[in-house]
């Protein structure tokens, strides 16, 4: 005879609480924060620098970095003009989670901060499940990868509010086939906020501060 | 990736829950998934296959009821099924508006024998 027990228990319920609270912590300091997703050098440390070079002028940044063992990310966003750069050494684990976060937010005053910047490590696939708490998950996806990823990875296309597509400057050197990735683009996510830009040449970083800018006005 | 310890996670749930009921065999789990849940039901049933190997959860079948999400305002309190890229509320336009429907991915409960 089989019968139903009844469980009701949340897979990955203690990282969802703290994400929670983590959110929360940084809403009532009236900080914007962002979670930045991407593969490995897809430009999210490139990204964090161009972002800095010019905000840090009008804006209190703190950057967070995920990274499995070295500082070497952190340690360019400090050159880089942040007013604080913190390290997190997952020591192996292929993705931030929100326990992770909060012993970063422990090391600093939110209430001197305007932005914060956390990178996660570079992966595709197991960060999206795991919320940090920031008000907007963000992809940097990038040329070099090719165009097929929206399809070959669709809960980290899914699951971001915002699209960077990174090295648009190698466009002309790399097949990529820009209505094949729109196209599944489309479908996972419609109408997402998408910024083509490039680190290196510095096309299109001033439309996304100008976005960034405008979200930090309305957290603050 | 980590589907591989998130069903790890969910046979864990099941066999302490098993136990505690004193079964002799799990023939099902069902589980609810919410549209934001990012995990694909055929990598779960996969690893479920390969780690349930040789427990009283062998050859369980894994049900999925799927949940549609929905969003609340921090601000007015107006919940809303956001429209996948914006999730400004349509009311008053807050940017602060939190997750109450469409995160789930819990065990509801296992059919035992
Ligand atoms: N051509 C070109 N190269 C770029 C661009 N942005 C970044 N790069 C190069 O890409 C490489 C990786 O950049 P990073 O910023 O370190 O990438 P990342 O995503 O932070 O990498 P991990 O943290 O290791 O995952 C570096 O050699 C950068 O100089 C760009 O827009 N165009
Ligand atoms: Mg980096
Ligand atoms: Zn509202």
């Amino acid at each position: 005879m089989t019968t139903r027990v009844p469980i009701v228990e949340k897979i990955l319920s203690a990282n969802d609480h703290m994400a929670e609270e983590n959110r929360a912590r940084i809403e009532s300091a009236g900080v914007f924060s962002i979670n930045l997703m991407a593969s490995p050098g897809a430009g999210k440390t490139s990204l964090i620098e161009q972002t800095l070079s010019r905000l840090k002028d009008i804006l209190r940044v703190a950057v967070i970095d995920g990274d499995i063992a070295t500082s070497i990310d952190s340690d360019r966003a400090a050159a880089a003009g942040a007013q604080t750069a913190i390290q997190i050494n997952t020591g192996g684990d292929c993705h931030l989670d929100a326990i992770m976060l909060r012993s970063a937010l422990d090391q600093l005053d939110l209430t001197k901060i305007d932005l914060l910047i956390v990178e996660n490590v570079g992966n595709l696939v197991c960060p999206a499940s795991f919320n940090l708490g920031t008000q907007r998950s963000i992809l940097v996806a990038s040329i070099p990868e090719g165009d097929d990823k929206p399809y070959k990875y669709p809960g980290m296309y899914r699951g971001v509010q915002v699209l960077i597509v990174n090295k648009m400057d190698l466009l002309p050197y790399v097949p990529f086939n820009m209505d094949y990735f729109r196209k599944g683009l489309e479908v996972l996510n419609p109408g997402v906020v998408t910024f083509p830009l490039s680190c290196k040449t510095g096309e299109g970083i001033d439309a996304w501060t100008d976005w960034l800018v405008g979200q930090v006005k309305v957290a603050t | 990736m980590h589907e591989l310890s998130v069903t790890q996670s969910i046979l864990d749930i099941s066999l302490r829950h098993a136990k505690e009921a004193g079964a002799k065999q799990i023939t099902a789990i069902n589980l609810v998934i919410g549209e934001f849940a990012s995990i694909v039901d055929d990598s779960v049933q996969f690893y479920w296959d390969l780690l349930a190997d040789g427990t009283i959860a062998q050859g369980a079948q894994l049900h999925f009821e799927r949940i549609r999400g929905e969003m609340t305002c921090t601000n007015c309190k107006h919940s809303f099924h956001p429209k996948e890229t914006d999730f400004t509320c349509p009311n008053c336009e807050s940017q602060f508006v939190q997750i109450t429907k469409g995160d789930e991915f819990r065990v509801d409960s296992i059919d035992v024998e």
